[in-house]
């Protein structure tokens, strides 16, 4: 294939995965990765080097969009980053010493878990008006814009959200993907922060957490330019019109279409690990 | 910087650079990278698409002055590898302007913070290689 027509038409996957990924919250790395290189026949690491330069770019155009409007927590991001910075150089270099046919197997497990997390309908958890000690402390507790008003929200059970967050950066670093899900569940499952808040705090961090292995992707050699390009792009514009989508959008239909292409995906990775075709 | 009774007055002011900075870092990122793809495409576009087997990024396009050098030597691959960068560079400057941001409301423990951040992504950058 010559390259205009890989570059047009890797463009137009990364659009479609951009757009999926962020109507449904998911992010467009945990597709790209698998897009790249179940059909495209890309190795492994340089689909997650152009994976994990996009992730960069999505979460920064749209954390810029819900800083300006107050939802994002900034301290409790900046808290968080610790962990997930940490965790995203050890992921990063990790991705080094494991075998590409770990990484996909990795990596289809991820994918499965992201069904799994994104087919369940969220349980508000309600947590009750106590601020915990720690979270005080931290000057974790903050309020956000409702249209009933600032609404304010209480923090807990914060080292257990910080253990999760060294988890979401560490696979972060070693799979070039945005590890939402595995924040979100931390903001939201372990701390109790209302949901709009803690995705897109989760958006907020993952840039920065995604820099933190590209240092160390870069230097490995494993972000083509080439083919970064029209992933990055492509990306982009696919997430910049779901986040203008997000706010009116109602996406039940799509996030189970969603969680079953995804589902297919990490069978396909877990089977291409084990059967070393990766 | 006027200190008001309201904590979330210097927040916003806080949060609203942020915004910006996030908002013209990625555009201008993009724009470096289209550049360089219409450069790359221009002259390589023919030729084979090939990346099943690993070889890694030559040396130039590795490290920071070497993708400095491809740049300015008007090479596709150098320039989009510098908007790449500018793209990397981006949250990078975020952490840096929250410090600022917590010191100007006086809040030590998340200056720390931000600066342990920065150190680590500073890390990955240079002391990686």
């Amino acid at each position: 294939m010559p390259i205009w027509e890989f570059t047009v038409l890797v463009w137009i996957g990364s659009a479609v995965a951009g757009l999926l990924g962020s109507l449904t919250g998911l992010g467009g790395g945990v597709v790209l990765v698998p897009l790249l290189t179940l059909f495209f026949k890309v190795d492994i690491r340089y689909a997650v080097g152009a994976s994990l330069v996009s992730v960069i770019a999505t979460s920064s155009g749209a954390a810029a969009a819900y800083v300006k409007e107050g939802i994002s927590n900034i301290r409790i991001g900046m808290f968080l980053e610790i962990a997930t910075t940490l965790g995203a150089v050890l992921g990063a270099f990790l991705a080094a010493k494991v075998s590409t046919a770990a990484i996909a197997i990795i990596f289809g497990a991820v994918l499965l878990y992201s069904a799994y997390l994104s087919a369940q309908t969220r349980v508000r958890l309600t947590s009750d008006d106590i601020p915990d000690p720690l979270a005080t402390r931290l000057r974790l507790n903050g309020s956000f814009p409702t249209p009933e008003g600032l609404r304010q929200y209480y923090v807990r059970r914060v080292p257990a959200g910080f253990s999760l967050m060294f988890g979401a950066g560490a696979l972060s670093g070693l799979l070039g993907i945005g590890s939402g899900a595995v924040k979100v569940l931390a903001l939201d499952q372990a701390m109790r922060i209302p949901f709009k808040v803690s995705t897109t705090t989760s958006n907020f961090m993952i840039g920065v957490t995604a820099a933190a292995s590209a240092g160390v992707y870069l230097s490995r050699g494993y972000i083509d330019p080439g083919l970064s390009m029209p992933v990055m792009l492509g990306v982009l514009a696919g997430s910049l019109l779901g986040t203008r989508i997000l706010f009116q959008a109602e996406t039940k239909w799509l996030r189970l279409v969603f969680s079953t292409i995804i589902l297919l995906l990490g069978a396909q990775m877990i089977y291409n690990g084990i059967a070393g075709k990766i | 910087m006027k200190m008001t009774g309201l904590p979330l007055w210097t927040d916003r002011k806080v949060e609203d650079l942020i915004g910006n900075l996030l908002r013209v870092g990625v555009l201008l990122s993009a724009v470096v990278v289209f550049t360089g793809g219409v450069v790359y495409l221009a002259r390589h576009g023919g030729e084979a698409a090939d990346y099943r087997v690993f070889h890694g990024e030559p040396n130039e396009l590795r490290t920071i002055p070497g993708v400095l050098r491809e740049t300015f030597a008007f090479q596709g691959r150098g320039i989009i590898q510098l908007g790449l960068l500018l793209l990397i560079a981006t949250p990078v400057a975020r952490v840096a302007l929250s410090i600022l941001g917590f010191a100007a409301e006086r809040d030590r423990m998340y200056v720390a913070f931000a600066v342990i951040v920065l150190v680590i992504l500073l890390y990955s950058l240079f002391g990686s290689s």
